[in-house]
C-alpha cells in the first residue's frame, strides 16, 4: 500500500512539474503579444568576416566603417575609449595616423604659463568627442543623451529567446551586437497607425528599449563617397559602420580567435596524449 | 581512511628532514598513496577541477588587480583600459570573467554528484557542511566581483542585492549601510567590495583546506554508496586518479577555452558594457546566471504573511522573499539529517533517483524563471518550483526513507566491479580471489 501511494505520488508530481514546464515555455511566445517587449522586432543575422572560429576582420570594410563614423556618426557620438594610434589595426601607416589626428583639434595644458591651449591631435590621443561633457551632448540633442560608441557593438545585445540562446552556444553567435546596429540603421519605417511616437522621437522596431528612439534615421544613400566602387547604399554603410564598431568594441578579436585556435588544438592533443595514458595505466584494474 | 603511513625517506637529508617536518610525508600521503576507490566515475573528478579553478581565479584575479583601479570614475575605464592595453589583458579579463562562469559550473556538478550518492551522509556530515560553506563563500565572492567592472548590471545588482539586507527587522538599515559605506551604492561600495573580493578566495582556500582534509579522515564515498572494505575496493591515488582527474581536467579546460575564446561575452550580460549610471535604471535587473535559481525563488514571495482575517502583517513580501532566498540556501546545511534513508546511492534507490532528476530539472527551470521578468505566468511558476525546491528536500527527502524500498547492495565495491567485469581478472567471483586486478596496484602504495 504504501508503495502504491509513494509511486502515485512521484508520477502525480511528474506530471505537474512537467505540465508546468510546458506551459511555461508554450506561454513565453503568447507574452509577448500581451506586454509589449522590446525590441519589437529581432535584429537580423548578417554574415560577418569576423564571425566565426577562423574571424578575420576585412580591412577595407573597416576603413570605410572609420569613413562612416568619422562623416557622419562623429558629429553626436564620442569614441571615447579608442586611441588614433589604434587605426594601426585598420592597415594604417604612422604617417597616415599622424595626418588623421592632426585633422582634429585637442584640448591640453596647462602649460607653463597655467593656460590651457588647443593644439593638433596626436595618436596617443583618445578619438576627440564631438562635445566636452554629456550634459552639453544632451543639450544639443533634445534631452537625449547620444550614447559613447567605443563599447556600443557590445553593449547592445536584445535577448535571444529560448532555445536559440542554446543552440548559439554551438552555432558560437556572438554577433548579437553588429547584427542589431546594422537592423537599427537600416530599420526606419513609417509607424504604424495608432503608434506614432512623440515629438522628437523616431519609429524604429528594432530599437532595444522602446518603438522609437530620439536619433531620425542617419544615413541615406550616397551620403559618404566610397573611393574603392563600394555601392553606396544605406545597407552596405549600415554593415561597414557597425564592423568598424564591433573593431572599435574590441579591436582584439580577430587576435582572440587565433590564439583561441592555437590554444584549443594544444589543449586537443594534450587531451588525447592523457587518455591514452590513462587507458595505459588502468588497464590492469577492472573498475 | 588516514591510517598509517606508508612513506619511506629515501636520502639521508630527506629522514633528517621528515624528523623535524614531515611535509614531504603529508604530501605523499595526501596525493601519492592516498587510497582511492577504484570504481570512482567522471563526476568524481571535479574535487580537484573546482581545486584549479580556485587557483586560476586568484592567480588571474592578482594579475588583473595590478590593472584595476577601484574608484567609481575610473573603474570601468580602467578594466577597458587594461583589454585594449595591456599585452594579453583581453585574455586575462575573458578569463577571470569566464572563469568565475565555469567555476560555478564545476561547483553545481560537484553538488549534484553529491546528492545523488549521497555523499553527504555518515560521517561525512562536517565535509559537507564544509563544501556548503565554501559555496556561500564563492556567491559572496563572485557578486563582489561582478559589482567591479562598474558597469550598469554591476551597480543595479549591487543596489538590488544589498537591500535585501534591509528586510531584516529593526537592524536592517544599518546592516545595509555598513556594507554600503553610505546610503547608496557608491564609491565607498566599490572600495569595500575591491578589498573583500581579494579576501574571501583566500578564506574560501582555507575552507577547502578543511574540505580537502575531512576528505582525507573519512575517504570518499563512490557510485556503489558502500564504504571501502578492503585493500581490494582501493587503488593508490597516483597514478591512477591523478591521470584520470588530469584528463578530465584538460576536458573541462577544452570547454573553458570554448568560452574564453570565442563566446567571451555569452555567460555575461550587455548591460555590464555601459558604464554605471545611478539616475538610469535597467529595464530588467538580471544577476549572472548561477544566482538565478535563487533570484526566482526571491520573487516567487510576492504576498505578505499575516494573521488570517486580519490586517496585521507578520512577514511583509520583501522580507518573505529574502528570508525564501536564504532558505533556499539554509536547508543544504541540514540535508545530511533530512535525509532518513540507510542507503547512500541513487543507484539502489529507485524513488529517490526519479526525485533527484525531478529535483535536478526544477532546479534549471528554476533558472530559467530567474532571468524572467516577474509577470504574468511566470509568477505563479516561479511559487510552484519555489514550493517544489523546499518540497523536495523537507517532505520528500526525510518521508523516503521510510517509504522507499532500495534495491539490494554489493556486498563490496569489489563485487560490484566484478559484477560489471564478469570476464574480468578476478572471474572467480567472490571478495577473497582478486589478483591481477587490485594486487598489482597495491604493491605501488
Amino acid at each position: 500500500m504504501k508503495k502504491v501511494f509513494t509511486r502515485l505520488a512521484a508520477v502525480a508530481s511528474t506530471l505537474v512539474l512537467a505540465a508546468g514546464i510546458s506551459l511555461g515555455a508554450a506561454s513565453a511566445a503568447d507574452e509577448e503579444g500581451a506586454t509589449p517587449h522590446y525590441p519589437l522586432k529581432k535584429p537580423k543575422e548578417q554574415s560577418w568576416s569576423f564571425a566565426g572560429p577562423l574571424g578575420q576582420w576585412d580591412i577595407g570594410q573597416l576603413q570605410r566603417g572609420l569613413k562612416v563614423y568619422s562623416e557622419v556618426c562623429a558629429a553626436c557620438h564620442s569614441l571615447r575609449l579608442v586611441s588614433y594610434r589604434n587605426l594601426a589595426g585598420l592597415g594604417y601607416t604612422d604617417a597616415q595616423i599622424k595626418n588623421f589626428a592632426a585633422e582634429y583639434e585637442v584640448t591640453d595644458g596647462p602649460n607653463d604659463d597655467g593656460e590651457m591651449f588647443e593644439r593638433p591631435a596626436l595618436p596617443t590621443d583618445r578619438f576627440k568627442s564631438p562635445y566636452s561633457n554629456d550634459k552639453e551632448a544632451a543639450a544639443a540633442n533634445n534631452g537625449a543623451l547620444p550614447p559613447d560608441m567605443s563599447l556600443l557593438a557590445k553593449a547592445r545585445a536584445p535577448e535571444r529567446g529560448f532555445p536559440t540562446f542554446i543552440f548559439d552556444i554551438f552555432t558560437m553567435y556572438a554577433e548579437n551586437g553588429p547584427d542589431y546596429i546594422h537592423s537599427l540603421l537600416t530599420g526606419y519605417e513609417d509607424a504604424p497607425e495608432g503608434k506614432e511616437p512623440g515629438d522628437g522621437l523616431f519609429y524604429n522596431p528594432y530599437f532595444v528599449s522602446g518603438s522609437a528612439l530620439a536619433m531620425a534615421s542617419p544615413l541615406s544613400d550616397e551620403l559618404v563617397e566610397y573611393t574603392d566602387g563600394t555601392p553606396q547604399t544605406v545597407d552596405q554603410y549600415s554593415r561597414d559602420v557597425s564592423a568598424f564598431l564591433m573593431w572599435a568594441a574590441e579591436p582584439g578579436l580577430a587576435d582572440r580567435k587565433q590564439r583561441g585556435f592555437i590554444v584549443i588544438i594544444f589543449l586537443l592533443v594534450l587531451a588525447g596524449l592523457l587518455y591514452f595514458t590513462k587507458k595505459k595505466i588502468w588497464s590492469d584494474v577492472a573498475h | 581512511m588516514s591510517g598509517h603511513s606508508t612513506y619511506q625517506p629515501t636520502t639521508a637529508f630527506g629522514k633528517w628532514f621528515d624528523d623535524r617536518l614531515p611535509l614531504y610525508r603529508l604530501v605523499h600521503d595526501s596525493f601519492v598513496s592516498y587510497p582511492v576507490p577504484r570504481n570512482l566515475n567522471t563526476f568524481y573528478t571535479f574535487g580537484g577541477i573546482l581545486m584549479l579553478m580556485l587557483v586560476s581565479q586568484i592567480v588571474t584575479g592578482i594579475v588583473i588587480a595590478m590593472h584595476y583601479t577601484p574608484e567609481a570614475t575610473m573603474g570601468f575605464d580602467s578594466v577597458h583600459a587594461m583589454t585594449r592595453d595591456v599585452a594579453y589583458g583581453d585574455t586575462l579579463q575573458d578569463w577571470h570573467a569566464v572563469g568565475a562562469s565555469m567555476f560555478f559550473v564545476a561547483v553545481y556538478i560537484h553538488i549534484f554528484r553529491g546528492l545523488y550518492y549521497g555523499s553527504y551522509k555518515a560521517p561525512r556530515e562536517i565535509l559537507w557542511i564544509l563544501g556548503v560553506l565554501i559555496y556561500l563563500l564563492m556567491m559572496a565572492t563572485a557578486f563582489m566581483g561582478y559589482v567591479l567592472p562598474w558597469g550598469q548590471m554591476s551597480y543595479w545588482g549591487a543596489q538590488v542585492i544589498t537591500s535585501f539586507f534591509s528586510a531584516i527587522p529593526l537592524v536592517g538599515e544599518t546592516v545595509r549601510e555598513y556594507l554600503l559605506g553610505g546610503y547608496a551604492v557608491g564609491n565607498a561600495t566599490l572600495n569595500r567590495f575591491f578589498s573583500l573580493h581579494y579576501l574571501l578566495p583566500f578564506m574560501i582556500a582555507g575552507i577547502v583546506v578543511l574540505h580537502v582534509w575531512s576528505l582525507h579522515v573519512t575517504g570518499q564515498t563512490n557510485p556503489t554508496g558502500v564504504e571501502v572494505k578492503s585493500k581490494q575496493d582501493v587503488i593508490p591515488f597516483t597514478p591512477y586518479a591523478t591521470v584520470k582527474d588530469a584528463f578530465a581536467l584538460v576536458c573541462f579546460i577544452i570547454v573553458f577555452a570554448y568560452f574564453v575564446f570565442y563566446m567571451p561575452d555569452y555567460l555575461g550580460h550587455a548591460d555590464n558594457y555601459i558604464p554605471a549610471d545611478p539616475l538610469k535604471t535597467p529595464p530588467h535587473i538580471v544577476p549572472e546566471w548561477y544566482f538565478l535559481p535563487f533570484y526566482a525563488i526571491l520573487r516567487a514571495v510576492d504576498f505578505n504573511i499575516g494573521i488570517p482575517f486580519t490586517d496585521i502583517v507578520l512577514i511583509d513580501s520583501k522580507l518573505g522573499g529574502v528570508l525564501a532566498m536564504f532558505s533556499a540556501i539554509a536547508v543544504l546545511f541540514v540535508v545530511p539529517w533530512l535525509d532518513t534513508s540507510e542507503v547512500r546511492s541513487a543507484n539502489y534507490r529507485p524513488m529517490y533517483k526519479i526525485f533527484f532528476w525531478l529535483f535536478a530539472a526544477n532546479a534549471v527551470f528554476l533558472g530559467y524563471l530567474g532571468s524572467r521578468p516577474a509577470e504574468g505566468i511566470w509568477i505563479p511558476l516561479m511559487k510552484l518550483t519555489t514550493f517544489w525546491y523546499f518540497f523536495h528536500f523537507l517532505i520528500i527527502m526525510p518521508l523516503l526513507g521510510w517509504f522507499e524500498k532500495p534495491l539490494p547492495r554489493p556486498a563490496s565495491i569489489t563485487d560490484a566491479v566484478l559484477a560489471k567485469h564478469p570476464d574480468g581478472d578476478g572471474s572467480g567471483g567472490g571478495t577473497s580471489q582478486l589478483e591481477g586486478a587490485a594486487a598489482a596496484p597495491q604493491s605501488k602504495g
